[in-house]
């Protein structure tokens, strides 16, 4: 099947349009078709995976024209590559669980907020898979507006505030991002690019001023959006108030949005400007590792928690991709992957013991590992994969991001990331001693269920690839790596050209002997 | 200059007015029918208005892909008129559907509304169409009279008054802005043909700084940034918007202002090319001025006719940034936008006329919390229109803001690009405001208190289309508005 991105990318709207002909109130059927839906979309998505060839070029390619009106021509050229592949799955394999994950918990206006899920995974599929600037950029923005009324109507007590200002923000990022795209397209009309196609950028000489500015363009929409320090502050907000379901999407995809516009877009097209600014994102990468740990901590809020700690996470994923070589950049991959699994199932996990309790307070918990032993079990590999702990996900990533970049000019900065690593158990241990262990003295708590099936269906699939990723993580990294390369060798090219010389890509071979052999398997090929 | 009158009749060309001919025909026949038909229910008007403006868009829309030029060259037929043409019916057009509801709760339904919607429209088609000073100008004075009684038109309203009568003062001072910038360039040049202008400037060598050249230019400049509701000559805008009956605000936020930029470009880029240094350099700070003013003033406001008033404002602002590039991305930018407007302007006008009440109260922010939980299909639309104002894809809204932006960064006016899309930015928050109160507020009222009737629908639906479609395939209008600007 030739289009079937675009098949597994549209197929949520003809959910939605089954939802617009079921009658209001009808909330089982109303469910049930947007996790079919998904579900649907996932099993699309499985031949693009066992399709898909472990090769730097873009695969699935769709490529016809879409506009062509004055200077301009956009085309619907849409493909994947290693870069997305993990990204797209793991975007189809979310959204089932993000559909379930507040089946009960919404009941009002479930017709809309379906509508509004299954338009959200459209956007975030679309951002993906586009291979034209001005298609990518209009699935960016349509993301927005299902994010906007999920956290504005299905939110919690301040949940205006904190859609506008996720907006907005939002908002002011993409439009520079926007005009940098313009100005873009404009200098390749000058040296005969005719349309919005991303690869004909990625071989435009640009004179290292001008990238600059553009640069800063593109990383100021990335940054707001991933969220780096000091653009982050809508995060918190956004995460806290808006419903599980929207924890979880935000988190696990659209956050990654930025990450994957830095791999794809930003780095790739301003190589110069990618070296000249190294320095700066990687100070904030570190502040942003450090100052959300600390930040953490002090949390009353279970759900705050999560959230500052995903802006640590993020730091070590944009550390790492900067650090420009295989580790760090596969790192990065991975661990975007990891974050969407972990922090994605800490959201779940908080979202069922406010189902049941109404609070998120940790003060109002304590002892529940007694009444609860299978969420406690659950609650506890993913603490420690978010942790990263060694036979988790999370160690993986933070192992390669750590690795590479203490192998590049970021060494030093590698080096106080690590102390991330023992803040995060900190946070993380802390907050989970004080929910899980202690006296059950509330009596609220001593009524409170365990886990349902449902609950444990949810958590399961998560569970599973915490494990498959932490143990043998090849497959996903194997996948990657020819992009990972090409991505590597098209961000260095120049760098003869520029001040900062960055220490040579160590094969990965070398890595696997520093590296316990069930982390990571010498490449096959 | 002595004058052959049969080589001016033998110059006159009556296809080249054809539609401005039908639309003052059928205005004069309802005048009529009015007085010898008195109904009570004047809805048969607004059907019969519609047929009237159907017939003119049939004729307008066989004029296109000609060059006629008639009148001793005084009137032109070509795509750049034909463009706006459609648009300033498709403003009429709509605003007569929305008008019905609306002047029967307020109880001044007369007849005579809908004639005096074609006269102006007929107005602003001479101004599209015009290519000599007298021409646009008639025009121009044939549009602006009508909207004086248009924004007085109800009679028993306070405000309604205030505004018809602010509104002429204010207009009939910047008629004569106009009218003497137009005599001083009339005396450099000799002539009043906009091309004859250029042709004896660069003739005769009129030097770009020959001060009564440019006190014309800069005279009718004023005249028309005051039509466009540009700053710092927009004062008159909000306080006639808001007095003036909703759907004669919807018309003349769209229609009158399209048909200002059809004259101002077409002036600007036939009279004056040597000049365009001058004038450009003017139009960046008055573009950047119109967008943050707009911009700024419509984040404070509550009522949501007087918000969109000063985004009007702002709009204004962005069709000129557009126009600053002076080239022809930005150019067709501003024929795209100005017909995007138009549909979601007046659909989001339409709204407003839906939800208010007697006395056009019920018009602020707050009445319209728990819209989206009792009118669902009504707040998604007015969600459209929203989205497409505030130039969110995959709206018309986004795409007419991206080309006029475009124009702006091909042109080298990067820094206008940018001003220009963080005054979107801005514009986002109360776009959502509105938003915020439709969707994430309690209702507070059932909102029975009216009913949807056809015309409304129509205009609603036709709105709605007219947002959407441009939005997500816009090359179906980007074509003709290319070929519109070729000829300038």
């Amino acid at each position: 099947m030739s289009n079937i991105l675009s098949l597994m990318t549209f197929l949520p709207i003809v959910g939605v349009l089954v939802l617009l002909f079921i009658p209001k109130g009808n909330n089982g059927v109303l469910r049930t078709v947007a996790l079919i839906t998904t579900i649907a979309t996932f099993i699309v998505s499985l031949p693009v995976l066992s399709g898909f060839q472990t090769i730097a070029d873009f695969q699935f390619v769709e490529n016809v024209p879409w506009i062509a009106a004055g200077p301009f021509a956009m085309r619907y050229h849409v493909g994947i590559d290693g870069i997305t592949i993990w990204l797209v799955i793991l975007t189809t394999f979310i959204m089932p669980i993000a559909v379930l994950s507040t089946w009960n918990a919404v009941e009002d206006k479930v017709k809309e907020y379906m509508i509004c899920l299954l338009l959200l995974e459209v956007g975030m599929l679309g951002a993906f898979i586009s291979l034209d600037l001005f298609l990518f950029y209009i699935f960016w923005e349509l993301m927005l507006i299902p994010m906007y009324f999920i956290i504005g109507i299905w939110g919690g007590k301040n949940r205006v505030y904190a859609a506008v200002k996720f907006f907005i923000y939002t908002m002011v990022g993409s439009l520079l991002m926007l005009v940098a795209l313009i100005y873009l397209y404009f200098l390749g009309t000058n040296a005969g690019i005719t349309d919005f196609g991303l690869v004909n950028f990625y071989n435009l000489t640009i004179d290292s001023g001008t990238q600059t500015w553009l640069f800063l363009a593109f990383a100021l929409a990335f940054a707001i959006k991933c969220p780096m320090f000091p653009l982050h502050t809508w995060l918190p907000d956004a995460h806290t108030e808006a419903p599980t379901a929207g924890s979880v999407i935000l988190a696990a995809i659209l956050l990654k949005m930025g990450t994957y516009g830095f791999i794809r877009f930003a780095m790739p097209l301003f190589p110069e400007a990618t070296a000249q600014f190294t320095p700066l994102i990687a100070v904030l990468s570190v502040i942003g590792i450090i100052y959300a740990a600390f930040v953490a901590m002090v949390q009353e809020d279970v759900k705050k928690l999560v959230a500052y700690s995903s802006v640590a996470h993020l730091g070590y994923v944009v550390l790492g991709l900067f650090a420009l070589n295989e580790q760090g950049l596969s790192g990065g991959m991975i661990q975007m992957v990891n974050h969407g699994i972990s922090t994605g199932a800490l959201f779940l996990i908080v979202g069922f013991i406010y189902e049941r309790r109404h609070t998120r307070l940790i003060s109002d918990f304590g002892g529940l590992a007694k009444q609860m032993p299978i969420f406690t079990t659950i609650f506890m590999i993913v603490t420690l994969s978010s942790i990263g702990v060694p036979g988790t996900n999370g160690f993986v990533g933070e192992f390669l991001v750590l690795m590479g970049a203490y192998e590049s000019s970021l060494r030093w900065y590698a080096i106080i990331a690590t102390s991330g690593v023992i803040l995060a158990a900190v946070y993380m241990l802390w907050m989970f001693q004080r929910v899980m262990f202690g006296e059950l003295e509330n009596p609220e708590n001593q009524k409170l269920q365990d886990l349902n099936i449902r609950e444990i269906i949810i958590m399961a699939p998560l569970v599973v690839l915490i494990f498959v990723i932490g143990v043998y993580p090849n497959p996903f990294l194997e996948k990657m790596q020819p992009s990972i390369q090409k991505v590597i060798a098209k961000t260095r090219v120049q760098d003869q050209n520029t001040h900062l010389v960055m220490p040579e890509t160590i094969p990965m071979d070398s890595l696997t002997e520093t590296m316990p052999q069930s982390a990571v398997q010498p490449a096959a090929n | 200059m002595e004058i052959n009158v049969a080589q001016l009749f033998d110059s006159i060309n009556l296809v080249t007015i054809l539609p401005e001919i039908i639309l003052s025909v059928f205005a004069m026949a309802m005048l009529l029918i009015n007085v010898f038909i008195p109904a009570k229910n004047k809805t048969y008007l607004t059907w019969l208005s519609v047929v009237g403006l159907l017939g003119a868009g049939l004729a307008t829309v066989s004029g296109w892909g000609q060059t006629v030029s008639s009148f001793s060259g005084a009137v032109v037929l070509d795509n750049f008129a034909v463009f706006f043409k459609i648009t300033f019916l498709l403003a009429a057009g709509l605003s007569v559907l929305i008008s019905d509801h609306y002047f029967e709760r307020e109880n001044c339904n007369h007849g005579e509304l809908y004639p005096l919607i074609f006269f102006a429209t007929t107005g602003m088609m001479l101004m599209a169409s015009g290519t000599d000073l007298m021409t646009i100008f008639l025009g121009l004075e044939l549009m602006s009279i009508t909207l004086y009684v248009l924004a007085g038109f109800n009679r028993e309203s306070l405000r309604s008054n205030e505004a018809g009568l602010k509104y002429f003062i204010l207009g009939a001072f910047s008629t004569g802005f106009l009218l003497y910038g137009m005599a001083l360039v009339y005396g450099v040049t000799g002539t009043t043909r906009i091309e004859q202008i250029a042709l004896t400037i660069n003739q005769y060598g009129i030097s770009q700084h020959n001060t009564m050249l440019l006190a014309g230019m800069l005279l009718i400049f004023t005249g028309f940034a005051f039509k466009i509701a540009a700053a710092p000559f927009h004062m008159w805008t909000p306080d006639v918007y808001e007095g003036a009956p909703t759907p004669m605000t919807a018309f003349m936020s769209a229609g009158p202002k399209a048909a200002g930029f059809a004259a101002f470009l077409r002036l600007f880029f036939v009279a004056f090319p040597t000049l365009v240094v001058q004038w450009t350099e003017l139009l960046w700070i008055i573009a950047v001025l119109t967008m943050t003013i707009g911009n700024l003033a419509a984040l404070r406001q509550d009522n949501v006719k007087r918000i969109l008033a000063y985004s009007s404002i702002a709009h204004a602002g962005y069709a000129l940034v557009g126009f600053t590039a002076a080239n022809s991305t930005g150019s067709s930018g501003i024929l795209f936008y100005m017909l995007s407007y138009t549909f979601m302007n007046i659909g989001a006008f339409a709204v407003i006329v839906l939800i208010g009440k007697k006395g056009e109260s019920n018009g602020s922010v707050y009445d319209f919390a728990g819209l989206g939980q009792k009118r669902p299909l009504l707040a998604a639309t007015m969600s459209l229109f929203l989205f497409s104002l505030a130039g969110i894809p995959p709206t018309a809204g986004f795409i007419g803001k991206f080309y006029l932006f475009s124009g702006a960064v091909e042109q080298g006016y990067v820094w206008l690009a940018i001003i220009g899309v963080l005054n979107s930015a801005a514009s986002v928050y109360y776009y959502l405001r509105i938003m915020v109160y439709m969707y994430m507020k309690p209702a507070e009222n059932e909102f029975d208190w009216f009913s949807i009737g056809a015309p409304v629908s129509v205009a609603l639906a036709v709105s709605a289309m007219g947002t959407l479609i441009p939005g997500m395939i816009p090359s179906c209008i980007l074509q003709f508005a290319e070929q519109a600007v070729k000829l300038i």
